[in-house]
């Protein structure tokens, strides 16, 4: 059974959101890279990218599958987790602490959209 | 099965030498075994080597036996049963060999009065895959599927700008399509959009309805689609999609179920890739090279000769191979490929669907999809596929088509006997019972092959891609 933590929003393309000082932390959930297995490669978007809610900002590479990342929100990439380039093992290692970019949002009320842990965990079964 | 893990660098001696030839045939030049250019030559700026190269140094029995004792580490369909589900791994008949021997002497520059009989292999074939597919014309151009799709939606492009309509730049894939396509797709600079499934496996019609626009430059389909489903409203999508000014994109890869029975030309397709090295059993992959021929319908014949992938006819002797298939087959055999393949894929997916889970269960075409075992007690689909090999069959494409966590997608082609087939159901009912019993077994396997599991994450993480001393 997937890790599902609570306190996290989650979208139906399997990316959690955490909003911390203000941005909005994005990562995979564990139920995402449990399916893609080995993770070998996680392509990012630079720092200062425009994301769209639903819209592709990067993509995960395993040794079985390619699959897009869907930014569940809108805005400005602040930060992405660089560390992930040379250590994609991190996300299969502990998907929750790995977050992947942290974006400045434009509409706050996307978040309303989203799942709570509760809600996700009902929608992987 | 004798283990040989040697790289050629390996067995190489400073100063060995399997041939030396004579300065008088080599125009006076230093000796064959040295590969360091002469400063007199006439080349400039200094880009003679100055070092020699670092070849390997060997004598021809070494080369022999490392190719040979290669080659047997080798499994191909000339070896064993290879179900590798949206490949179509069918045999290949050596008569295509013989028949293609008799051209080795030919040189693309020759001059056109000399290579008749070349040329009327092209414009058989063109005629020959033009019926099958009821397409106009075909170029042989593209060397591989990807190519073809790559040179169709360049044609597909080229077709809506020459009228002016620049506006379209999207083009539609449905989710179960092959990675190809939306790769293709984005290659050619035209954005993806991608149409649902239901839950029966074939493209939601619902779905496509309002993604269709005078945005839209064509679909990409493959039929039967990528679950080995035939697309029964291919006649509404087709008018639906020409309608709103689009093309229809016939990705030929799942060409052989229909061959002979069904036409993409008659289902509205305008454009179409033929993968001669699937359907027309010529060679795959390292035996290839590949060939992916595109054929268009009437309208678009003007857009066909333009020289967009490769030079002169593409892969001329994959080509002849494909030749000699067709009328070593003739009409009413070509007829019978399909059904033949469509019986096969049938009869091993309605013998193994107690003990596999089979996620869709109408009757299929060439292939089929089970989604891992009935009763996994904890065994993959991996570890199916590895114990497969013990028992001396390629194992069949796993994880592939994403729709279904556990695929594994079997597709036995015409060319296999009943005998095979039952083996092969036989073998797989065991691999069943040997999950149940003793999954640690699976978990391990393969046990008999010279390598087990090569570490695939390590590889792409961390991959050497050179040769060092």
């Amino acid at each position: 059974m997937s890790k599902v933590i609570e306190g996290l929003l989650y979208s139906e393309s399997h990316e959690w959101v955490k909003i911390e000082d203000g941005l909005a932390v994005i990562g995979v959930s564990d139920y995402a890279q449990a399916e893609m297995g080995d993770i070998t490669y996680v392509d990012l978007p630079s720092e200062g990218d425009e994301v769209s809610a639903g819209e592709e900002f990067g993509a995960l590479e395993s040794v079985k599958a390619s699959s897009e990342l869907y930014s569940p929100v809108s805005g400005t990439v602040e930060e992405v987790n660089s560390e992930l380039e040379s250590a994609p093992e991190k996300v299969n290692e502990d998907a929750y602490a790995a977050w992947i970019i942290k974006v400045r949002l434009s509409d706050e009320s996307e978040l309303d959209a989203l799942m709570d842990a509760a809600a996700y965990t009902a929608s992987l079964k | 099965m004798k283990y040989y893990d040697k790289l050629i660098f390996e067995l190489s001696r400073p100063g060995r030498c399997g041939y030396s030839l004579p300065a008088s045939i080599l125009g006076g030049k230093e000796c064959a075994c040295s590969n360091v250019g002469s400063k007199e030559a006439p080349v400039s700026g200094g880009v003679w080597r100055e070092t020699p190269l670092t070849l390997p140094e060997v004598s021809e029995p070494d080369v022999v036996r490392h190719y040979t004792n290669l080659s047997q580490m080798n499994f191909g369909v000339d070896t064993g049963f290879y179900p590798l589900g949206s490949c179509t791994m069918k045999y290949n008949p050596k008569i295509n060999e013989e028949i293609v021997s008799a051209f080795n002497g030919l040189h693309p520059l020759q001059p056109e009065n000399t290579v008749k009989g070349a040329l009327e292999v092209l414009d058989f074939v063109d005629g020959a895959l033009a019926e099958i597919t009821g397409m106009k014309h075909f170029t042989f151009l593209p060397c591989a599927g990807a190519h073809g799709e790559l040179t169709g939606l360049m044609i597909m492009r080229e077709y809506h700008m020459r009228r002016g309509d620049t506006a379209r730049t999207k083009v539609i894939v449905p989710d179960s399509a092959h990675g190809t396509n939306p790769a293709s797709a984005a290659v050619c600079g035209l954005d993806i959009v991608v149409v649902k499934s239901r839950p029966d496996g074939l493209v939601d019609v619902e779905d496509l309805k309002p993604l269709l626009g005078p945005d839209v430059a064509g679909i990409m389909m493959t039929n039967p689609n990528t679950l080995g489903l035939f697309e029964r409203d291919i006649k509404e999508i087709a008018e639906l999609v020409h309608e709103c000014g689009g093309l229809l994109y016939y990705d030929g890869a799942n060409m052989n179920p229909l061959l002979g029975v069904v036409r993409p030309g008659d289902m509205g397709f305008d454009i179409m890739h033929l993968n001669l090295h699937k359907t027309f059993s010529t060679p795959h992959g390292g035996g290839g090279p590949g060939s992916g021929p595109v054929g268009v319908a009437e309208r678009l014949v003007p857009l066909l000769d333009v020289p967009r992938t490769s030079g002169f006819h593409g892969n001329f002797g994959i080509i002849l191979r494909a030749c000699a298939y067709i009328l070593m087959l003739g009409r009413e055999n070509v007829k019978m490929a399909g059904p033949l393949a469509t019986l096969s894929a049938n009869y091993i997916k309605e013998s193994l669907k107690d003990c596999f889970k089979l996620p869709i269960q109408t009757v299929c075409k060439h292939e089929f999809v089970f989604d891992g075992l009935a009763e996994p007690n904890g065994v993959t689909t991996l570890d199916v596929a590895k114990r497969l090999l013990d028992y001396g069959f390629h194992a069949p494409t796993i994880y592939f088509p994403l729709l279904f966590h556990q695929a594994l997608m079997i597709e036995p082609t015409e060319t296999e006997s009943l005998e095979t087939l039952d083996a092969f159901i036989e073998v797989m009912r065991v691999i069943a019972r040997e999950a149940a019993e003793n999954p640690e077994l699976l978990h391990t396997a393969p046990h008999n092959t010279p390598i087990g599991r090569p570490d695939e994450t390590g590889a792409a993480r961390q991959p050497v891609l050179k040769y060092t001393k």
